[in-house]
This record gives C-alpha cells, structure tokens and sequence, in this order.
C-alpha cells in the first residue's frame, strides 16, 4: 500500500520554499470562479511576468466586463474599470498620460471580440503601447454559456444547441492572427492554461509583452485560451482536453510576431 | 478668433491635457485646435476612430490625473451616453463638449440621454467671451465634484468671430488627485481602483454605492452656484427666458423694445442643470409668464413649469410654441 | 517495492481546493492523486501526495486556486 506523504504543514527537514499558496498579487481577495476555470492560472502567469520584471509599482490594468471582473478586486495592482468593450480606449487614454507606466488590459472573448472588435484594432493600428490581453473560453461565461465571436465550428452553446454551423452562425474569428497582420503590434502570441508546459510557455509570452511594451515597441497582444467547464457545459475534468481538441486546432498556440525589438541587457 | 478656435485656447489655458475626438460639424474646428495647441504644451489629442473611442480615451486620460475632455454634437454624445452615464458613477471628472447642430439637445445635456439616473453639470454660454470663462469653470467644477461637466454650445458659437483674450482664470483652490492611477500603489495591498461600480473604498455593495452617488447629485443640486443673467426685468410685464446663443438676440431685442417703452424683460440661465430656479423666478417675479425661448422652443419650459409652482412662467407651459426672436406676447398671458 | 526518490513536497491548502482535477493531470512524476470518499468543508474531493514529488512546481503552476504551497528539499529523500 503506497503511503500518503503528510501535507498537512511544511516539512520537518530542510527545504526551499518554491511556490507560497496564492501568488503576491493575487493574495489580496479571493475570486469565487467556477472549480476548473483557466482564468485564474492566466492571471497568475500574468502576474508573475510582472514581478518578474519588476514592474509592478508602476503597472495599471484596464479591466472589461466578464467572469474575470472579479479580479479588479482580487489582484493588487491599479484597476481602471471600463465597459464591455471598451478597455483599449481607455488604456490608450491612460498610457497616453502616463507613458512611464505599464498598461495592460483584460477582457475577455465577448467583450474584445465581440462588444469591442474595433476598439482592440484601432488600438493596434496606432501601435499603442498597451498591452492588450485576451481570455478566450470561446463563450460568454458569465451570461450564462453563450455564443461569441470566438466559438468554434460544432461547439455547443445556448445559441447553437446543435453545434456551431457555418450556414447558420458563421465562422469564428481569429484574433491574434488579424493583429499580427496589424502593422503597429509588435508583439502577438496566443497561449493556454490547459497544461502546466502550456502554462509556462503562456508566462514566456507575457514576460516577452510586458518587456516590449517597456521599451515603447508597440502595441502588445496576449491571447490565453482558458478552460471553462460551465459555458462548455462538460464535466470540470474534460475541461483541458476540451480545449486541446477544440480550440487549440482553430486558435493555434504560439508566438505569432516577435518584432525582435532589443531590449535591456 | 472663432469660437471654436477660442474654446480650445481656454480649454488649454484651464489645463486640459489630453483631447480626443471625432469629426463632426460644427465641433471639427475644436479637435483641430486641440490639435494644434495640445502638443505644444505637452499635451496629447488623438483623432479617436469612433466617438465610443474618443469618450472611452478622455476617461482613461481623467483616471490617469490629467484634466481631460472630449465632445462632439448632439448626435455623436448619442453615441458615447454608456460611457457619459458610467463616467458619473466613476467619479471621473471629464469635461464634454456639445457644439449643437439645429435640433437642440437639452433634453440629452439635462436629462441625460444614458441610464442610471445620473446628472451632468451643464453649462450655456452665450458668447465666446463667456464660453472662455464657462469652459475653464467646467474644468473645475469637473474637479470638484469629481463628475463629468457638459459644455452646450452651437454651430453659431462655434463660427462667429469676435475678438477675446482667452487667458487662465483661477476659480480657487481644488483638492489632489490622490484617487488617480499612476502604478505606484499597484502591490502595496491597497492598490487603487477607479470603476463606476463601486466607490474608491473597499469594494462594498453596489446599491450603497448608487445611494451615495444619488446623494451627490443632490448635493450638486444644492451647492452649484446658480449663474444667470437678466436685464430690464424691473417692472416689465413680460420676462424672455432663453439660454446659450439665442439669448444673445433676446437680450438685443430686450433692451431694443424698453427703448421703445414695452414692459419686457429677459432671463438668462448660464447653468442649465442644476437649473437655477430661484434666480430665474426672482427675475420674472411680478411680471407675465412667456414660455421659454430657446433654438428648439418650448424644451427649456418643462424645466421651470415641471417644478416650480410659484415660478411665474408655469402656466404657459402649455402653448409653448413661440418661435425663437419672436416679439408678440401670448394671447393668454395672465398676471399671477 | 523499489525506493522512491523525493526531491520535494507539498502543503496542500485541502479547504482551498475545488475538486478540478487540474494538478493530477499536470503532476509530471504523476504523484497527485484525489480522494475517493474523504471531502472538505464545502464537498470537494482534494488532492493527495504519494512519495517521488520532484518541486517541479507543475501543480502550482496548474491550480486555479492556489492549493499548493511548494518546497524543495535540500536533500532528497528516499523512501519505500
């Protein structure tokens, strides 16, 4: 019978404390999101690229409306709340007079891509440098499971019982793919949160955004497919297989634009 | 200098560093001043692509410290009303511009055309010597109440020219902005928040946060300075109430018909929220009610007779239908 | 049975923890497992630890709600 090792306290013999629970930034509130949401482990790999930088005491976060709203009150850094879709016009707003801070938005697929398409390109056109940070489930979660302009072909939500069919509902909209196209971003990459290696690559991205927008390349855009059991309406387990079977074939993973800006030493 | 040139010009001259706009007559003329002027002085304007974009950029710039404005006319405030509500709520202090076109907005400025029974403070100029001042007094009242203030002007203000001094005006000490946002408190455990769903303090419960922002729009009720103009009003048995441009002829065409002996007189309300009944009503008291004059008349006398029951104007609120600049009395005048 | 190598371990937040699963897929010597009967307070299974953690953080890492709290021995550990 194998045993169970103690887990109850730290270990008795001596040791380095690698990971301390919740994260610094985050250990300012609890959020209450759904047991199995990618959202979290996305906030956390953006927060630790942002110590890791040390850019905290000047960062700010221009915040949409979505089921990660609840982090304006569980993430301790600057929080400018901006309607569903509008955070790209604010956080330009707010760059723009504080050029020495570090912008970044977080909104999530309804509100960039669907309320604020124009605003997430316009923002892009004008190489802001903001960094634009997109969670995408590929459904509005906290409205309950519905359709965006994410949602992939066959996925089921409350406005595509039968899957989503072209004929009927369209075809799903590529960001990361349509901003790196963009002349003004310099930085693109879409990453994941349904494995720990897909989590350490997603906090290379968002060192390498945050780095870039530093250094005043451009705009910078981080897109993060998360895992959402409840709008996908499957059990909390298949949560991150329902992400590599579904979403990562159509938003694919990786670095799409790396302007290869230097950067400090 | 025009007056859109000379708005811009006071809009600097108060501080305003950040602008965003989209074009549209007869406001284009103050983007492009702002255009002109912001960069020399440190300052940023940005064309917006949409005036969802421009509002959304003023607010940004607001939260970030910065004295900000946007605007636009009647129809492109339609457009940004989501943001123009929830600014109230944010406590954001923002300037906004209507330069006007023909069909008249009070009910947009006074009303508001956005949800969440919020309340901007509204200001009408009537010349381009007084838009200099109101537009500085917006910025500061902005400031001071922490709420956006709406600046309601015309096509007619904006055109014309006259020759002015747009300097400074100083309106008095303000508080810091120590609620803005600038990184530094971000991981010290009480980072700071801006957002229209709650207040600066810890987060509690939105309804106490509407509650307190209800209160303050009474507080802005009570404690604004009522600022209107009026003339010949002693012993004249009819009194013109206009306000922004058209008050400019009323007042002209006032001190003309006196000269010619008719008992007439004209109000002139500057704050058209908070309406400044008192003042309005001294100024009429004693002489026959005349609905209200203004470039879309009648609109402005729901304000007085919706409210006021000892206000002189009340009881011809009803055939309120007198073109503006129009000199004959009402068929039905009555003394109260 | 044949020694097992620990290079670290885990002190597991049990109240914290959502019953998700998300740790013992991401566990990468596959030494997390959850419980069959045992709850917490609000009805979670949570997860344990068997011997052979190597403080590869993965689990932290994966958590949502940060049940884990990750040390690396200074020396390791054998057991079994």
């Amino acid at each position: 019978m194998t045993q169970i090792v103690p887990t109850d306290r730290p270990p008795d013999r001596p040791a380095q404390l690698l990971d301390d629970f919740t994260p610094s930034l985050m250990a300012t509130g609890t959020h209450q999101l759904c047991p199995g949401c990618g959202e979290p482990v996305a906030v956390r790999a953006l927060t630790e690229a942002i110590e890791a930088l040390e850019l905290t005491r000047r960062t700010m976060c221009v915040i949409g409306i979505g089921c990660y709203t609840a982090f304006s009150s569980a993430v301790d850094i600057e929080m400018l709340q901006a309607l569903h879709g509008r955070a790209p016009s604010l956080a330009t707003g707010l760059k723009r007079v504080r050029p020495e801070g570090i912008v970044f938005t977080l909104q999530g697929d309804g509100d960039m891509v669907n309320e604020g398409l124009q605003e997430v390109i316009h923002a892009a056109a004008r190489g802001e440098r903001v960094t634009c940070v997109l969670l995408n489930n590929g459904v509005f979660g906290e409205t309950g499971g519905h359709m965006t302009a994410t949602t992939v072909i066959g996925q089921r939500t409350k406005n595509t019982l039968e899957g989503r069919d072209p004929a009927a509902h369209g075809y799903p909209i590529l960001l990361s793919d349509i901003i790196a196209g963009i002349q003004g971003s310099a930085f693109v990459g879409r990453g994941s949160v349904n494995s720990a290696g897909e989590v350490a690559r997603l906090g290379r991205m968002f060192r390498r955004a945050f780095e870039l927008q530093a250094a005043g390349a451009g705009f910078t855009f981080v897109e993060v497919l998360t895992m959402c059991p409840t709008g996908w309406f499957v059990e909390v387990q298949e949560g991150p297989d329902y992400l590599k079977d579904h979403l990562s074939p159509v938003h694919t993973i990786g670095v799409l634009k790396d302007v290869g800006h230097a950067v400090g030493a | 200098m025009e007056g859109a040139e000379a708005i811009a010009e006071a809009m600097v001259a108060a501080g305003c560093r950040f602008f965003a706009g989209y074009p549209m007559t007869p406001f284009t003329e103050v983007l492009e001043g702002m255009a002109r002027l912001l960069p020399a002085v440190g300052g940023v304007c940005i064309n917006a692509e949409s005036e969802l974009e421009a509002v959304g950029m003023a607010w940004g710039a607001a939260a970030g410290g910065v004295r900000a404005a946007t605007g636009s006319v009647g129809q492109g405030l339609s457009l940004m009303q989501e943001s123009l509500s929830e600014a109230c709520n944010a406590q954001v202090p923002l300037v906004v511009l209507n330069m006007a076109r023909g069909q008249g907005d009070y009910f947009q400025a006074t009303r508001g055309g956005g949800h969440g029974d919020y309340r901007h403070i509204v200001l009408a100029p009537a010349d381009i010597t007084e838009a200099i001042r109101t537009v500085q007094l917006a910025f500061h009242l902005a400031d001071e109440w922490r709420n956006p203030v709406t600046v309601l002007g015309d096509y007619y203000l904006a055109h014309v020219q006259e020759a002015v001094d747009p300097g400074p005006i100083d309106f008095g000490e303000l508080p810091p902005k120590d609620w803005a946002l600038d990184g530094a408190s971000s991981g010290s455990g009480a980072a700071k928040v801006v957002s229209p769903l709650r207040g600066d303090g810890p987060a509690g419960s939105y309804g106490d946060h509407l509650a307190r922002m209800g209160e303050r729009v009474k507080a802005m009720e009570r404690s604004v300075e009522p600022l209107v103009e009026s003339g010949h009003t002693d012993g004249a048995e009819l009194v013109v109430v206009a306000y922004g441009t058209p008050g400019r002829y009323v007042r002209y065409v006032v001190s003309r018909m006196r000269a010619a002996g008719v008992p007439v007189g004209f109000v002139r309300p500057i704050n058209l929220w908070p309406f400044p009944y008192e003042a309005v009503a001294r100024a009429a008291e004693g002489a026959a009610p005349w609905p209200c004059t203004s470039s879309t008349p009648g609109r402005c006398s729901t304000t007085c007779g919706s409210r006021c029951a000892a206000c002189p104007c009340r009881s011809s609120v009803a055939s309120a239908t007198t073109a503006p600049g129009s000199a004959s009395p009402p068929t039905s005048a009555s003394r109260r | 049975m044949s020694p097992v190598v620990s290079r670290g371990t885990v002190v597991i937040d049990v109240e914290a923890c959502k019953g998700c699963d998300l740790c013992v897929d991401a566990c990468r010597p596959g030494v997390l497992v959850m419980t069959e009967h045992e709850r917490n307070a609000r009805g979670y299974r949570y997860p344990q630890l068997l011997p052979g953690c190597t403080a590869c953080r993965a689990c932290a890492q994966i958590c949502p709600d940060f049940v884990f709290q990750v040390w690396k021995y200074d020396e390791p550990v054998v057991s079994g």
